[in-house]
This record gives structure tokens, sequence and C-alpha cells, in this order.
């Protein structure tokens, strides 16, 4: 009698621990997606300061200069909802204005200008990192979160709907080629 | 006088921008003068020969929209030739603070500039990034031309100056002899609409409102669509017979759609800045009623040429509607003013204002000789 107690408390405790480890789990997870998207934001930033840097600098004609400036002004200034619309928006005028392999590979050896153009191109490879890693840990905690488990006895909390980002970050190849 | 225009936008592509471009070179080769066309293109063979392809268009996300520009290395280095080979007089620009071949043009010209501002859309305008990188260019501009009152004001309260305001042009002969298409009628009445349908500020889904009220008493009524896009709201089922959808048209047939009609109808709720098709319904013989935004009422003459309702309003829109299909002895009234007012939009009449602005302009400006390139940003 007390042997079956005692193993019916062992096994109430090891599910208890398993579950507790589920939630810690989870919990890792989350905080990890809240890092990913914080350095995601700033790699967009550090994109979009770096495209306005380089078109202010008087280096490129003033029509691609304007487009630049402002598709950049559009993704810093854009609510939450709208930041994929405008920084694919700023991907796809960057890869506009880049479009010439000739020119973007003198540019990138041009004394003063190559610095601003590697750095850019370093910002564009960067961005398109930082988005992934996000989406990576997204996925994962979505299929932990999709568990019963976790579902039944929402070890998730409170915690919000997760979204994966979704934008067109392909950088100009004219810039990122090697 | 040897012209240079520049066109920023693809020619192949219909656009009021082009369209003008276009028939305004062949206005001023038809009074004599010698023009060149800059505008981005890939195959120079499919041009008109007045045309010189700047090179490839891109589309480019900008002003909300996605515009095929032409910019870069090789477009800069063709605009140079362009500019350096045709020993202009003038060049006239179009759109120049848009980032296209333009802005391009604009950087390299040293001959008088004149420069035509079509949209009242400035946005970016106010950011001092933006201002930093065009105040050069714009500097170059000896004479600013704006299409209407409207955005002339725009213009003048974001970047000074004095523009002139000089309309777009029209070749009304084009729109007063189309052939009517009997087979587009409706028997109680035809009206027309022009306009993009996913743009709720072209005011489609007014017209069907107004239309449902008037299929009531008068159900062979019928609305023609000229425009592209998706709709926002499916039209009703039960006015199916009464609404044809002619999608995105050309010139010749966008004129036979007007000439088809009884009323064309304006219900845009704001934005616009010259409002062309309105002329062109006019001079097609349609009883124009628009909604009454400044830009229209300055158009219509405050109700002499056309019909104006109250902006937003459906029964308004509707009764107006409804008064000139009752009346149509009232309405010839108003349709033989509005006849005789296009007459000031047609090319005959705005070629010859321009070509007064490129006199005035090659005559202020020192000759060429004296005119150093690369010296514009001297004091």
């Amino acid at each position: 009698m007390w042997l079956w107690v005692l193993i019916g408390f062992l096994v109430l405790l090891a599910v208890a621990g398993w579950l507790s480890w589920t939630a810690n789990r989870l919990d890792r997870m989350h905080h990890r997606i809240d890092v990913a998207r914080a350095s995601l934001a700033t790699q967009l930033l550090r994109r979009s300061g770096a495209v306005v840097e380089l078109a202010t600098s008087g280096v490129l004609d003033p029509a691609r200069s304007l487009l630049l400036v402002d598709s950049a002004h559009q993704a810093r200034a854009a609510q939450p909802e709208d930041l994929e619309a405008t920084e694919s928006d700023l991907s796809r005028a960057l890869r506009a204005v880049f479009h010439d392999p000739e020119e973007a590979r003198a540019l990138r050896n041009e004394d003063g200008v190559g610095e601003l153009v590697r750095e850019l191109a370093v910002d564009c490879r960067k961005v398109e990192l930082a988005r992934r890693f996000h989406n990576d840990v997204v996925v994962s905690a979505r299929v932990l979160r999709s568990r019963r488990r976790v579902r039944w006895l929402g070890l998730a909390g409170r915690a919000a709907e997760l979204r994966t980002v979704d934008l067109d970050d392909e950088p100009p190849a004219a810039l990122v080629e090697d | 006088m040897r012209v240079g225009l520049v066109c920023p936008y693809s020619l192949d592509i219909p656009g009021g921008v082009q369209n003008h471009v276009k028939d305004l070179a062949e206005a001023l080769i038809g009074l004599g003068h010698e023009v060149s066309v800059l505008a981005p293109a890939e195959d120079e063979s499919a041009l008109p020969p007045y045309v010189v392809a700047a090179g490839r268009a891109v589309p480019v996300p900008y002003n909300g929209s996605v515009a095929r520009l032409s910019f870069g290395p090789v477009v800069a280095a063709r605009a140079r030739r362009w500019l350096r080979d045709g020993g202009f007089d003038v060049v006239h620009v179009h759109e120049p603070d848009s980032p296209s071949l333009s802005l391009l043009a604009l950087w390299y010209v040293d001959c008088p500039v004149v420069a035509t501002f079509h949209s009242s859309n400035l946005r970016s305008r106010a950011l001092s990034a933006t201002a930093a990188i065009l105040r050069p260019s714009l500097e170059k501009i000896t004479a600013r031309i704006a299409v209407s009152e409207y955005a002339r004001d725009t213009l003048v309260n974001h970047v000074g100056g004095e523009p002139v305001v000089i309309p777009n042009g029209l070749y009304v002969d084009r729109f007063a002899t189309a052939t009517p298409r009997p087979e587009w009628r409706g028997s109680d009445g035809t009206l027309a609409f022009v306009g993009r349908l996913d743009e709720p500020r072209k005011g489609f889904g007014l017209a069907v409102e107004a239309l449902e009220a008037l299929a009531a008493e008068r159900p062979g009524i019928r609305l023609l669509v000229v425009g592209g896009g998706q709709l926002r709201v499916p039209v009703p089922a039960r006015l199916e017979d009464n609404v044809t959808f002619l999608g995105r048209v050309d010139d010749a047939k966008k004129a036979q759609t007007l000439r088809s009609a009884d009323v064309y109808v304006a219900p845009n709720t704001g934005g616009e800045s010259f409002g062309i098709v309105l002329v062109e319904a006019m001079a097609a013989g349609a009883t124009v009623v628009a909604s009454d935004i400044p830009a229209f009422r300055k158009v219509l003459g405050e109700g002499r040429f056309g019909v104006l309702f109250r902006n937003r309003n459906v029964a308004d829109l509707t009764s107006r509607v409804a008064a000139v299909l009752d009346d149509p002895d009232r309405s010839a009234a108003v349709r033989a003013e509005a006849r005789t007012a296009v007459r000031r939009y047609d090319w005959s009449a705005v070629a010859g204002r321009i070509l007064a602005v490129y006199e005035t302009v090659v005559g202020a400006t020192p000759a060429v000789e004296e005119h150093h390139p690369k010296s514009g940003e001297a004091p």
C-alpha cells in the first residue's frame, strides 16, 4: 500500500518537474524572442541610419539620394504595424539604387565613400541575419506552445501571440558580393 | 527654338505626366520648334522619333505607390550626353522633386530651365535632409509652372517662389469628335466615371450609392466605369446590369466613353490638384456633376460649366444627376458654356502660353557661353 503511495507521489513529482521544466523552456524562449526582436530593431535602425548618412554625403546623384532619404525616413517613422512594409520598401529602394555591379564595386573601393558603403553592406546583411534568428526562435516557441500540455495547462501564461517578422531584406547583390 | 523636355516616367505606360509631355512635344513640333524628349526607356526603336531613351526604368516604391523610375550611372551619363549634344535653348523638366531623371538632368544642366510641378503631394519636403539634397538642383530652375491654382498654393507654401499657373492641355477635338458607342448607352440615361477603383478619394463608392438611388426610378440607367484597381466593396448584385466595367483603356476609348455619356460624375473627395478628366468630359459634351472641392470648383467656373454637389453628400449627388437627366434643356446651356470654356485648355492655347514662358526665360538668362557649369554653388 505505502509502496503505491510512494510510487504515485514520485510519478506526480516527475510530472510536476517535467511541466515546470517545460514552462521554464518556454519562458527562456520568450525571453530569447524579446532579445531577438530588440536586436532586429537595432539592426534596422542601423541600416536606415547608414542609408541616410550615405544619401546625404553627396556621393550619389540627387535622384538616388532623394529616394534613399525618403525611404529611410519612411522606415524610421513607421508605426509598428507598417514596419514590415516600409522596411521592405527600403530594401527594394536599395536594390534599385545599387543595381549596377560595376559602379557598386567602384564605390566600395573609393576613398571616404567606401567606408560608408561597406558599412551599409554589413548592416544589410545583419538585418537579414537578425530577422532570421528572430523567426527561428518564434517558430520553435510556437511548436512548443502548440503542445497539449502547454495549451491545456496554460503554461504560456499571458504571453502575447507570437508573430514572425516577414520582410523583404534581400541586400543589393552588387553591395554584398565578395 | 531648341527645346529639351525631360519626362521622369516611362512613356510606354499611360499616365498624366507622360501624356502631357508627349502632347506638348507634338504641339511644339507642330509650331515649328525643334524638340527632343529624354525619357526612361530601354528600347529606342519603339519610341516616337523625337524621344531619346535614357535607360532602363526600375520599379521603385516611392510616395505610397510603385513608380518606374530611371537613375544610376548609365542613365546619368546618357542624360549628360543628351544635354551636351542637344544644345538646347531651354530645358523643361517635369516633376523635378521626385527621385528621377528630371532631378538628374537638373544636376547637369547649364542652360535656362523651366520646371512643371504636376502633383500637389509634397510630403517629404518638410525633411531637412531632403531639402538639402534638392536645393542645389531646384535653384537652377528659372521658371516654375504649376498645373493648377491648387498645386500652385502647395508649391508656394513649401518651396516659395512665384510659380505661374498653366493648366494641363488636351486636344479638345479628339474628344469632341470621338464616335459614341450606342451599345454602351443606357435607355434611362448614361453616366460615366473615371478613376482608380481602389482609391477611396476617387469616390467610386459614392457613385455606386447614387446609382442605386437613381436606378429605383430609372431601371435602364447605366454607369460606365473606366479605371484599374481592385474594388474595395463589390457592387450590389441588383445593380449588375446597370454597371459596365471597361477597365483601363487607352485615350481613344476613354474619349468614346465620355462621348457616350450624358453625365460625367466626379465624386472625388479631395486630393485633386486639377481634374483633367473633367475638362475631357466637357470637351466630349457630357454634363459634369462634380463634388465642390476647390480644384473642381475652379475647373467648373463655380458651377457655370458644370454642376457642383456637396462633397461626400450622396443625396445631393443623386438629386443633381436626376435633375440633369430630367431637364436636358437646362443642362444644354451648361454644356454649351462648357464647350467654349474648354478651348482654353486646348493645346493650341496651352502650348502658346508655355512657349511664352520659354521666351521670357531665354531672354532673361545670360547666354550659355558666359555660364560656367559646376559654378552653381558659387555665392
